[in-house]
């Protein structure tokens, strides 16, 4: 399947689902499902980086925040009220230029050196907040959004209006995740993942592949992060730095498998709906320990995740 | 204004009592990463397990905490024999350590701190011993107890570490088993068994570290994670595997720490470390006294 058709389906895909919860009439799911929607923007971007090239990202709670700070910043500036779209964009381009630089900072390192220096990064970068009094710094920083949003006489709850918004970021994650795959990008990714200096022997660009891959992952990391605020409505370096980005950013991919587009799409929406359903249902901690709990298994039973199990068991049913 | 000597002695001297400290976290991630290569990002996880059982023995029996931790040492010299099993079963036999081997450790830390929560509450626990509340003067510079104390404990740690580590048949085997796993076999040692042990005794520090820790500080499940920059940190500046690089690391970090803190607030801290990290990585990966 081409691109073109691709994007089409998810496109219909998504709306049927944004009607669909409409249809439902429960404010809660849009709510929910805006939690499952970022996650899934962030698994997918966390899998550009991590399962194609193989570049472990401790860091992705760095840009999920540095994107919803760089919300805080504009809406603190008060310059022009930027309506969230924009933002996004903005969050985008500043986490994407930040990924290049931790990018080009981090290029001498491989394996578990660039892992620690992600998480390193992302101390540092939540130290500044902390201290940077302008967006709120420990105390954190209120953000007012309207009820509704009035557009040509009609009208959408806030709540839906975000969740649009996170559902087409979802699905653009998605396109280009999958265009990467099937692309010489991808390609080239898969050869820096099995074995970097055998592929830069081979006269692949390494460097410039690494860095299109950290400045992706991470303008989709920033843009996942950019509504956040307008969601949440108090953001505090605590809440936007959470472990848990960082955790399920990992764990989502791992569980749903790294090889290809569909695995961090369907763990996101596994995992994401039993947390959201254990947040509420048993407690908040508990759904934090069932996440950690399923990435130690299923890092040592099933090491290609959901959609590997699913591709072995085809295969093996191919041939008797 | 002129400079506050005094205040700049008084930092010094803590960063390095500070230091030593550091160095007990970290001995346990210069055997482990430095010398076994494997990323045990899981081992402050350990430390604040050790830190919460030197909590509920002294609180419950009255133990010394320091005391707890050496009783403690085979306990955790066996939980490490068991992770090194599962890791080695899953993922260095199948040869594919690197990516997953990070994410299982990660999910590791992760349990534990999540467990300890569940368990523990986020409440700040700490401990009470003799040496916790007096603090001696000498020459006009201060040396709380309850950070001397600490830092002996640990230059204990790294010299019995240290003599084992060059003097033993078992410690030589352990270095060598980095640098050329058949070259060990052909002196007849077994590189897994080797391995184990190198992992237990890196899990076993952890328990002293442990006690360290809530003598220095009380403690909430989250706390570890400040360590892991610390420690990988002064393992990397200090050289992969060298115990005496990781501990004058480990006094560098500390001093810088102290300073910072002193000079600037407290809050800017952690940066520090990290920072210093990031900067190693970025144009000395070898560390200062790397090979």
């Amino acid at each position: 399947m081409k691109t073109l058709p691709f994007v089409a389906i998810c496109v219909i895909v998504a709306l049927l689902a944004f009607f669909g919860l409409r249809a439902v009439q429960n404010g809660y799911l849009f709510v929910a499902g805006y939690v499952v929607l970022q996650f899934v923007v962030l698994a997918t971007a966390w899998n550009i980086l991590g399962g194609y090239c193989g570049y472990v990202n401790f860091g992705s709670a760095a840009f999920f925040a540095l994107g919803a700070y760089t919300s805080v910043f504009f809406y603190k500036l008060n310059l022009v009220p930027l309506p969230v779209p924009a933002l996004i964009l903005v969050g985008g381009v500043v986490c994407g230029i930040v990924g290049l630089g931790m990018g080009y900072l981090t290029l001498r390192l491989r394996g578990a050196f660039f892992a620690i220096a992600t998480l390193a990064m992302a101390v540092v970068l939540q130290t500044l907040v902390v201290n940077w009094d302008f967006v709120g710094g420990s105390r954190g920083a209120y953000i007012l959004h309207p009820e509704n949003l009035e557009f040509g006489g009609f009208s959408l709850p806030y709540n839906q209006y975000l969740f649009l918004l996170m559902l087409a970021l979802a699905v653009l994650a998605l396109s280009i995740a999958r265009a990467i795959e099937r692309s010489q990008l991808g390609f080239g990714f898969a050869t820096i993942r099995d074995d970097e200096l055998a592929a830069e022997a081979s006269g692949v660009p390494t460097l410039r592949l690494k860095l299109i891959a950290t400045t992706l992952s991470g303008a989709l990391m920033g843009m996942a992060g950019a509504p956040f605020p307008y969601y949440i409505g108090y953001l505090q370096p605590a809440s936007a730095f959470g472990l848990e980005y960082g955790v399920n950013s990992i764990a989502m991919p791992m569980i749903g498998g790294t090889t290809n587009w569909i695995g961090p799409l369907v763990g996101a929406l596994l995992l994401g709906t039993v947390q959201e359903y254990a947040r509420v249902t048993i407690s908040s901690s508990i759904n934090l320990l069932i996440v950690g709990l399923l990435l130690v298994v299923f890092v040592i039973i099933a090491p290609k995740g959901l959609v590997g199990l699913v591709q072995d068991h085809l295969r093996a049913r191919r041939k008797p | 204004m002129d400079f506050p000597f005094e205040l700049f002695i008084n930092a010094v001297v803590a960063g390095i009592l500070l230091g030593g400290f550091y160095a007990a976290v970290t001995a346990g991630v210069s055997i482990s990463f430095g010398m076994l290569d494997i990323v045990n990002i899981a081992h402050p996880g350990f430390i604040i397990l050790g830190s919460y059982i030197a909590y509920l023995l002294s609180a419950s029996f009255g133990l010394d905490p320091i005391l707890v931790s050496l009783l403690m040492l085979p306990v955790f010299y066996a939980l490490g024999c068991a992770v090194y099993e599962v890791y080695h079963q899953s993922f260095e036999k199948r040869g594919q350590d690197a990516l997953r081997g990070l994410a299982f450790f990660f999910g590791l830390l992760f349990v534990t701190e999540v467990a300890l929560i569940l368990a523990f509450g986020v409440d700040y626990r700490y401990v009470e011993a003799a040496y916790i509340g007096p603090s001696r003067q000498l020459a006009g510079i201060d040396f709380p107890l309850r950070m001397v104390v600490p830092c002996v404990t640990a230059l204990i740690l790294f010299g019995v570490l240290h003599l084992f580590v060059t003097r033993t048949f078992t410690g030589r085997a352990i270095m060598a088993v980095s640098q050329d796993q058949q070259a060990l076999q052909l002196m007849a040692a077994n590189p897994t068994r080797i391995k184990r042990i190198a992992f237990g005794i890196s899990i076993a520090t952890a328990s002293v570290a442990g006690a360290l820790l809530i003598i220095i500080q009380p403690i909430e499940p989250s706390v570890g994670r400040e360590y892991i920059g610390r420690v990988f940190a002064i393992c990397v500046l200090g050289g992969l595997g060298s115990l005496p690089g990781s501990l004058v690391a480990a006094m560098l970090l500390g001093i810088m720490e102290s300073l910072t803190a002193t000079f600037y607030g407290p809050s800017w801290a952690p940066a520090v470390s990290f920072g210093f990290l990031l900067l190693t990585l970025a144009f000395r990966p070898s560390g200062l006294f790397g090979r």
